[in-house]
């Protein structure tokens, strides 16, 4: 009954996105007040009914109904509460399910936020949500259905797979995909903004909030999927350039372009072009990724079954979407250039070049990850990887590090050269020193790598810090250090803790590929091993039993100088419902290293003796740890006083735009 | 016309610049790419010596066994059609079990022996590959024809 309860419910959501996607869009052409009316409660009635989907596919889920085809295959009655329940998005057909129900969430969101903006760019932005609803909910209805039915049901289910039956599966996907769905929002206000033929202040006052916490989402869930990588495949590596982490990947790097360039047109009127390209280029990565994860067109360890029928819906509605908005964007754009004139050396420059530099990481990623569809159609199969990749990152990521350097200290619209030389000498000095310092201490064979990214980051760090002091100092009149540190806008903050952030993600990169320690070694009970000055002990082996698992547990113990550090416990699971096997690897984190061991298979009949693996990994935290800088980052700038929506915003509005028009 | 030359200069700098990486990027791809071969593919393509590539195939069962006292393990891969001999030295991946498909980059040696660096354990949920499905579909048809007289 619930199941179908909850098929019902998804179509006629079908229906009420249809309308939304309709009768406001039109009405906004025609000016009919009552049908842009609409938007706000069909918006709502949206909302309200994929919940009710959602919200009966959990309770199937959660109450063992083998007979909906979709939990029998990715649920077990002896599965703890919580992956039943994060098991809704373990496949295909649920996590669209998921992805509708955030996109409803953004839209009602929108709904409620948007009371100051004028009645028919409200009606346009959620005309634009509802059809971006239309194509995934009748995606979901024709091809990939979560309710339908296997009738008799089976007495139990086959289980999740092991490796997602994890606390990252809880975690990791709502939060990448609040930050896809997220784009969205940048999206719908492009393409209404285009449609309407206004692009002003109004519209990047709106579009910013949405855009910056869509963004953090994406960070934060990105980091997440890397760190859970890490710890759950057993395998010590936390970035494959995969396919469909590269579909993550690349709406970030689009994104991070778009809140930079939007800070530009708040701030100066100039980049609207480009930021309402930006928006609907993140939003187009977005459903690209889409498409790659689950069209069958890619073999990667993430991608759900393929099914060409699948991926022929997806691409048409792909094309739709992104040929439909680049067309008007190519017909409307021309009424939206304009904005400030800035000189060739200026912090508009410096900008442009670091959007310049991520759009050009993300075109080096999409080549990289659609070359084998392209190859194939020349009857060439190939694969591309880490090679690849790493070859355009390291030189990518040093110059974006050297404009993050330039950028915040330019002026607007004509930099002074020597005001920046002079401002930078020191950072520049001490960033050499600094790395010149970390070569040579590691007492290993010299590394450019590592001058290159140590330079990067320090770089970064000490140019941002001296910023900070330098404006800090500039306020003297206005007395103690922390009256003088509230003056300073917040979105200044947001500037030092993303940039810092990446420099702590790099520093944690750069030291983790070129310093790590990797042994695959076969180890008997009493067996040691060293690397550098910690000693791992094999001590013992056990039989273990979780509630849908049997296991094997190795007992390690590590010193360092005789003194103990930890007991590290790696498992080896069967998990009954499939015969399915997984390492479960023994972790010690600390800010400065990890020591990390798997167990690969046992080499003898009592099982005493085992193959295992032991990593040193340097600085490996500090790679997710800069993206939480980053969302912080996107925290402050939220919250900056100047950009906030709502009444008091107006009084704000007015005073930039006289500024923004004369600046 | 001043400020609209520079607009043209900026247009066609940022054109060639596109052009420049576009070459950069597809340079790039062809002396960093790995090609995907079935067994098949070994014995009927020339390949250049030492070259790394990615093998696919089937692991045949039974085919599994150690060399030494160490971590090193020898198999067979087929595609029904043809075989080859794999050596890993290493933990194999938790999704390896004979009889099933897998992917391993690596280079033939000397002896004809294919001495894989990484096994990939990179599946869909069906377990089997696209490319090893492939592979597979292939090397039947090939060893069917061979079976008709």
């Amino acid at each position: 009954m619930i199941p179908e309860l909850g098929n019902f419910s998804l179509i006629l959501s079908l229906m009420l996105a249809l309308t939304l996607g309709i009768v406001p869009l039109v009405g906004a052409q025609i000016g009919n007040v009552q049908w842009m009316n609409m938007a706000r409660t069909t918006s709502v009635g949206l909302f309200v009914f994929i919940a009710i989907a959602f919200a009966c596919l959990a309770y199937s889920f959660l109450n063992d109904d083998f007979s909906v085809t979709y939990i029998a295959m990715h649920s077990n009655s002896h599965m703890p509460v919580q992956y039943k329940f994060a098991g809704i998005w373990g496949g295909h057909e649920g996590s669209l399910l998921l992805w509708v129900l955030f996109l409803s969430v953004w839209t009602v969101s929108v709904t409620i936020f948007s009371r100051h903006l004028p009645l028919d760019m409200v009606a346009r932005v959620l005309s634009v949500l509802g059809l971006v609803a239309v194509g995934f909910i009748s995606f979901m209805v024709f091809t990939s259905n979560p309710f339908e039915r296997v009738l008799p049901g089976p007495m139990d289910g086959q289980d999740l797979n092991p490796l997602l039956q994890d606390f990252g599966l809880v975690i990791h996907p709502p939060m990448l995909y609040m930050g896809y769905v997220g784009f969205s929002v940048a999206f719908a206000f492009a393409l209404a903004a285009l449609m309407g033929g206004k692009l002003d202040s109004t519209w990047v006052r709106w579009t910013r909030p949405w855009t910056t916490i869509a963004w953090m989402f994406l960070s934060v869930g990105i980091a997440l999927g890397s760190w859970w990588a890490y710890y759950e495949l057993g395998w010590g590596g936390w970035w494959f350039w995969d396919p469909v982490e590269n579909a993550s990947f690349m709406p970030w790097l689009a994104g991070t372009a778009l809140i930079h360039s939007l800070a530009v047109t708040e701030k100066r009127g100039s980049f609207r072009s480009w930021s309402v390209l930006l928006a609907i280029l993140a939003f187009s990565l977005s459903l690209l990724g889409t498409f790659l994860v689950r069209s069958g067109v890619l073999t990667s360890v993430h991608s759900f079954a393929a099914d060409p029928e699948r991926g022929l819906f997806i691409l048409i509605f792909l094309l739709i979407v992104v040929g439909g908005s680049l067309l008007l964007y190519a017909l409307r754009a021309s009424t939206v250039f304009g904005g400030g004139m800035f000189h060739s050396l200026s912090k508009e420059t410096a900008i442009l070049s670091g959007n310049v530099l991520l759009v050009v990481a993300c075109a080096v990623v999409l080549m990289g990850t659609l070359a084998p569809i392209l190859y194939e159609a020349f009857d060439k199969n190939i694969s591309v990887g880490p090679p690849f990749f790493n070859l355009f990152f390291v030189p990518l990521a040093v110059t974006a590090a050297i404009l993050m350097g330039i950028g915040p200290v330019a002026y607007w619209k004509k930099a002074d050269p020597l005001a920046i030389a002079k401002q930078l000498r020191v950072p520049l000095v001490a960033a050499i020193a600094t790395a010149i310092v970390i070569v040579l201490f590691d007492g290993e064979a010299f590394n450019p790598y590592v001058l290159a990214g140590s330079f990067a980051a320090f770089w970064i760090i000490y140019a941002t810090l001296l910023n900070f002091v330098t404006r800090i100092s500039m306020l003297s009149e206005k007395g103690p250090v922390k009256n003088r540190m509230i003056q300073i806008p917040s979105s200044f903050y947001g500037m030092c803790f993303g940039h810092i952030g990446l420099a702590v993600s790099i520093i944690g990169i750069t030291m983790v590929s070129n310093y790590q320690v990797e042994r695959d070694v076969r180890m008997d009970i009493g067996d040691t091993l060293s690397i550098h000055d910690y000693t791992f002990r094999f001590i013992n082996m056990e039989k273990v039993s979780g509630p849908n698992y049997d296991a094997d547990r190795g007992y390690f113990t590590v010193t360092r100088g005789g003194d103990a550090v930890t007991v590290l416990t790696p498992e080896k699971r069967i998990y009954r419902a499939q015969r399915r096997p997984m390492t479960e690897a023994g972790i010690y984190t600390s800010i400065f290293r990890d020591l990390y061991v798997s167990l690969g298979d046992p080499l003898n009949k009592k099982g005493t003796s085992w193959s295992v693996r032991v990593y040193y990994k340097p600085f490996v935290v500090w790679i997710w740890s800069g993206s939480l800088f980053m969302a912080i980052a996107g925290g402050f700038v939220l919250s900056d006083r100047r950009y906030r929506v709502g009444r008091k915003a107006k009084k704000f509005a007015v005073r930039s735009l006289a500024a923004s028009t004369t600046g | 016309m001043k400020a609209r030359h520079k607009r043209f200069l900026f247009i066609g700098a940022g054109l060639a610049g596109g052009a420049l990486v576009m070459v950069l990027i597809y340079t790039a791809l062809e002396s960093k790419l790995f090609y995907f071969m079935s067994p098949t593919d070994i014995v009927q393509k020339q390949l250049k010596p030492n070259q790394a590539f990615r093998l696919g195939g089937m692991v045949v069962k039974g085919s599994l066994k150690k060399v030494d006292e160490g971590l090193t393990v020898q198999f067979t891969v087929t595609d029904k059609a043809n075989n080859i001999d794999v050596r890993y030295t290493g933990i194999l991946p938790d999704l390896f079990k004979e009889g099933s498909g897998i992917v391993a980059e690596g280079k033939i040696n000397d002896s004809g022996i294919f001495v894989a660096n990484e096994v990939l354990a990179k599946h869909d949920e069906d377990y089997m590959p696209p490319d090893v499905k492939k592979a597979m579909k292939r090397g039947e048809a090939l060893a069917q024809e061979s079976k008709q007289p």
